[in-house]
């Protein structure tokens, strides 16, 4: 155990990831393995949006006809004025501000503090909620205007289809997010983690903070593109 | 580094990076009103990256972690630019070809095409 410590001070830097990678036992050392595994997931999650957002990119580029704009089609009229992206931007900061009590949850939980870990991963589930209607409002709006994944009234037909499926996708897995956070807060509160370090918050927040990182790509580049 | 007890930090440091990612945002948004242009992209892309780098670093902790995780986590979406530089070459090719071989109208709007003109 002494000379394990011993070994660990000798190397820095760049020379611990071949440490840890060739040691033999756990590679992610101090890391529980549930955390990694969301991680390893997380991942695999992040190819399969960037694959989404590379197949829109190419489709958007090859098309002959005018990719509709924008900033036009998700614009909501308020007191008669048309604003661009309202709605967008009200989901945007609504799903922050979930980040944000998620990150307090996580917090709380590695104080052992059960009581404010629970209630801010209700609130976190709260706020996925509220984005989850905020969606389903704009999809409602936008098949009402004549949106399908095959035409739409103003420019190239792929529009519908990337829309729909980036979209759709994202607010899937918000939605998944939501019952996670409250089948995980649920069983916090029934004691089945007390004998834990709590690290299991965490790891319900790194899926919470991955879909909110993944909206900031969306909204990049389907958005404000 | 990580600690065997987990990830503890004060609570100012999330309310701080909080802060600042509502800010940014507010930037992204305001990007909206800007007219179309590199200087729009090139704070398009700040505004992403730095947004996404707040949430990664701080909020998901990937900056408190060990280097072997950091390095598993950050190098493999890297070959994502290969895939998008490739496909963007590409695209050229086949908007070329739904004119060519599908008779297909071209809107003003999407003349020329961008990456061909030089």
């Amino acid at each position: 155990m002494a000379q394990a410590a011993q070994a660990e001070t000798e190397v820095t830097g760049l020379a611990t990831i071949a440490k840890d990678w060739s040691s033999d036992v756990t590679t992610f050392k101090g890391v529980p393995w549930g955390k990694a595994m969301m991680w390893i997931f997380l991942l695999s999650d992040t190819f399969i949006f960037s694959i989404f957002l590379t197949a829109y990119m190419t489709v958007r580029t090859t098309t002959a006809e005018a990719w509709p704009n924008a900033s036009e089609v998700f614009s909501l009229t308020m007191f008669g004025v048309p604003v661009p992206l309202l709605l967008i931007a009200i989901m945007t900061f609504d799903l922050i501000t979930s980040s944000g009590t998620m990150a307090l949850a996580v917090n709380y939980g590695y104080r052992r503090d059960k009581r404010r870990a629970v209630r801010f991963m209700y609130l976190t589930a709260f706020f996925g909620a509220v984005f989850v209607g905020m969606q389903a409002f704009e999809w409602t709006k936008l098949i009402s205007e004549g949106v399908r994944p095959f035409e739409n009234p103003w420019g190239a037909p792929q529009f519908g289809s990337c829309f729909f499926m980036i979209t759709g996708f994202h607010g899937l897995h918000v939605s998944a997010g939501v019952a996670y956070l409250i089948i995980i807060a649920r069983r916090i509160s029934k004691g089945r983690y007390d004998n834990t370090n709590f690290e299991i918050v965490e790891i319900t927040g790194l899926y919470w903070h991955f879909v909110d990182l993944v909206w900031v790509f969306i909204f990049a580049f389907f958005y404000l593109w | 580094m990580s600690s065997e007890v987990g990830q503890q930090h004060p609570l100012t440091l999330y309310f701080w990076i909080w802060g600042l990612l509502f800010v940014v945002s507010a930037g992204s948004y305001a990007t909206d009103y800007m007219d179309a242009g590199l200087l729009r992209w090139a704070l398009i892309l700040i505004f992403m990256f730095v947004k996404a780098g707040y949430i990664v670093a701080i909020f998901m902790h990937l900056k408190y972690e060990r280097l072997a995780l950091i390095y598993a986590l950050l190098l493999p979406p890297g070959v994502i630019v290969l895939l998008v530089g490739l496909m963007y070459m590409e695209s050229d090719y086949t908007w070329l070809t739904r004119i060519v071989f599908f008779g297909a109208e071209v809107s003003p709007e999407r003349l020329p095409l961008p990456g061909t003109h030089h």
